[in-house]
């Protein structure tokens, strides 16, 4: 043996292991003790688990959550039709929409929406009557509905926020991708609608989901005007049975579950928007960062 | 015969900068016009002013005998609007530096996008010409791969062929192997060789002297904004007048 290989031996085929982590296997221990305890407080405590699986599919709890359904769906689109609108209105360069955008998102996003709400199913303080001058006319107690006031104080608020996260997906896009268009001879609209914004979508799906999940749960604000959204409904029956709890719990469930479904719906349409930005079929070769 | 271009002492200022300090110059239908020069000598902005990405301050610029960016209305010059500048902007053709493929599209969606959105070609009929086009360039079989997915002497040619399907009257070349790694520049310079040969109208701004040498009819040297020298190819590379010329291309080639 020489010298070399005493002082510096060879390690070929010895086994080699990796990092042992004992306070992962501590912490994770904690965890599951905690959560026994929180489990076992919930099972001790003063519940009555048969009225959760009573009320679960009552007709009055599924009737509340499918207008808390409706009101999201309808709401986070009116939200997202203002928001496009509002966000090209904020990037044209027209002074006018400039600032008849720029108002609108300093208001909706300087109140609160419970004010937004009121203010809506209340407009008859301010606006006795509404209507088109000489077609149509009505008075506005009769035409602001719990409905039409949720409507329009949760879509109209959310559509202050969505302008201003598709305001930042539209900034995203690189100036080069605009040049090009405008190259090829696109007009403005042309290169908004075929090249802009379908590259935004991929950046703000994230941000339009956590939209999407808060405007789910948003909506059991518009309980204060009486909209008979879930949390409405179960309030109205524990006020009667005084079985708070079981109908929160019987709530939760169903927030818990759709905001699952919406996860998972988020996650299809990410990797959906992200399939012409995914490098797994390129060509052996392609040099690094060449698409940069 | 009139010019494919015609820039009369065009002036572009950034702010207090002017980039270009009254540029005077003639490209001929079928010629290949080189732009070569260092680095903010006002080459690429100067083809940038030709397809109205940036807008000329003083001066006349005709592409094609037609006034660029502005029309004559009562002894002013008014801005065309979003329509006329469309349509300008459809006879000719640019090829950037950076590619700048849409990102979202497949090779042939970037080349179908142009003649199907602006032109209101049919799908069919666009995809089939697409095709041809990137055969053309030697990019068969890789219609659908995604920009990221592809070299960046691939991209190049595709953003070549996305030039060509408009059929523009002219080919603008803003450095187009600037960007791309040694080994790549080569595939892209035979592709523009290629289209020179087919009597296309272009002007090239390029660093690569060797291939402006061989390809371009007629070469211009450009430094801070102004237009040193104006020569055939042979004459600017084989006999520069100007000292400025004679300093520039010594400097590279050592």
């Amino acid at each position: 043996m020489s010298i070399a290989e005493r002082a510096l031996p060879s390690m070929a085929g010895v086994p080699r292991t990796g990092l042992k982590h004992p306070a992962r296997w501590i912490a994770g221990i904690v965890c599951l003790v905690l959560l026994a305890l929180l489990v076992r407080a919930f099972a001790l405590g003063q519940i009555e688990w048969s009225f959760v699986g009573q009320f679960l599919t009552s007709k009055a709890i599924l009737y509340g959550f499918g207008n808390t359904l409706l009101m999201t769906v309808l709401a986070m689109a009116l939200g997202i039709a203002l928001g496009l609108i509002a966000a090209l209105m904020r990037l044209s360069d027209n002074p006018v929409a400039n600032a008849v955008a720029g108002g609108y998102i300093w208001f909706f996003r300087g109140t609160p929406v419970y004010l937004q709400l009121l203010l809506w199913f209340n407009l008859a303080l301010i606006f006795p009557a509404v209507g088109i001058p000489g077609l149509w006319e009505a008075r506005t107690v009769d035409v602001m509905t719990p409905f039409w006031a949720a409507l329009l104080g949760l879509g109209v608020c959310q559509g202050a926020y969505t302008a201003e996260v598709i305001r930042a997906g539209i900034l995203s896009v690189d100036s080069g991708q605009i040049e090009a268009a405008k190259a090829v001879g696109m007009r403005r609209r042309q290169v908004m609608r075929h090249v802009v914004l379908p590259q935004t979508l991929r950046v703000i799906t994230p941000p339009i989901g956590n939209e999407v999940i808060g405007m789910l749960k948003h909506t059991s604000i518009a309980a204060v005007i009486s909209y008979n959204e879930v949390m409405h409904t179960a309030s109205m029956i524990y006020f009667v049975n005084n079985r708070v709890i079981e109908m929160l719990i019987v709530c939760s469930i169903y927030y818990l579950a759709t905001v699952t479904i919406l996860s998972f719906l988020q996650s299809l349409l990410e990797k959906h928007f992200g399939r012409s930005l995914s490098r797994s079929s390129r060509p052996v070769g392609a040099e690094e960062g060449a698409g940069a | 015969m009139t010019p494919a271009i015609l820039a009369r002492n065009v002036r572009k200022s950034f702010g207090p900068v002017e980039v270009l300090r009254g540029i005077s110059l003639e490209v001929q239908p079928g010629e290949v016009f080189g732009m070569i020069g260092p680095s903010g000598s006002g080459k690429s902005t100067f083809l940038r002013c030709l397809n109205s990405l940036e807008r000329v301050n003083d001066g006349d610029l005709y592409v094609n005998g037609e006034f660029v960016g502005y029309r004559l209305e009562g002894g002013r010059l008014c801005e065309l609007n979003d329509q006329e500048l469309s349509r300008q902007r459809m006879r000719t053709g640019m090829v950037f530096q950076r590619f700048n493929l849409f990102a979202h599209m497949t090779a042939l969606e970037n080349v179908t996008c142009g003649p199907m959105v602006v032109q209101g070609l049919g799908r069919e009929e666009a995809g089939r010409q697409a095709r041809e086009l990137l055969d053309q360039v030697g990019l068969n079989g890789l219609y659908d791969r995604y920009p990221v997915q592809l070299s960046g002497g691939q991209q190049q040619r595709v953003a070549i062929a996305r030039a060509m399907a408009m059929n523009p009257d002219i080919l603008l070349f803003d450095e187009p192997t600037s960007a791309l790694d040694p080994e790549l520049v080569d595939e892209v310079l035979e592709t523009i060789k290629a289209l020179a040969k087919q009597g296309r109208t272009m002007v090239v701004v390029t660093h690569e002297l060797a291939f402006a040498r061989d390809v371009c009819d007629r070469v211009a040297f450009m430094e801070q904004g102004q237009l040193v020298e104006c020569a055939t190819a042979s004459e600017l590379f084989g006999a520069p007048k100007m000292p400025r010329t004679r300093d520039f291309l010594q400097r590279l080639n050592t």
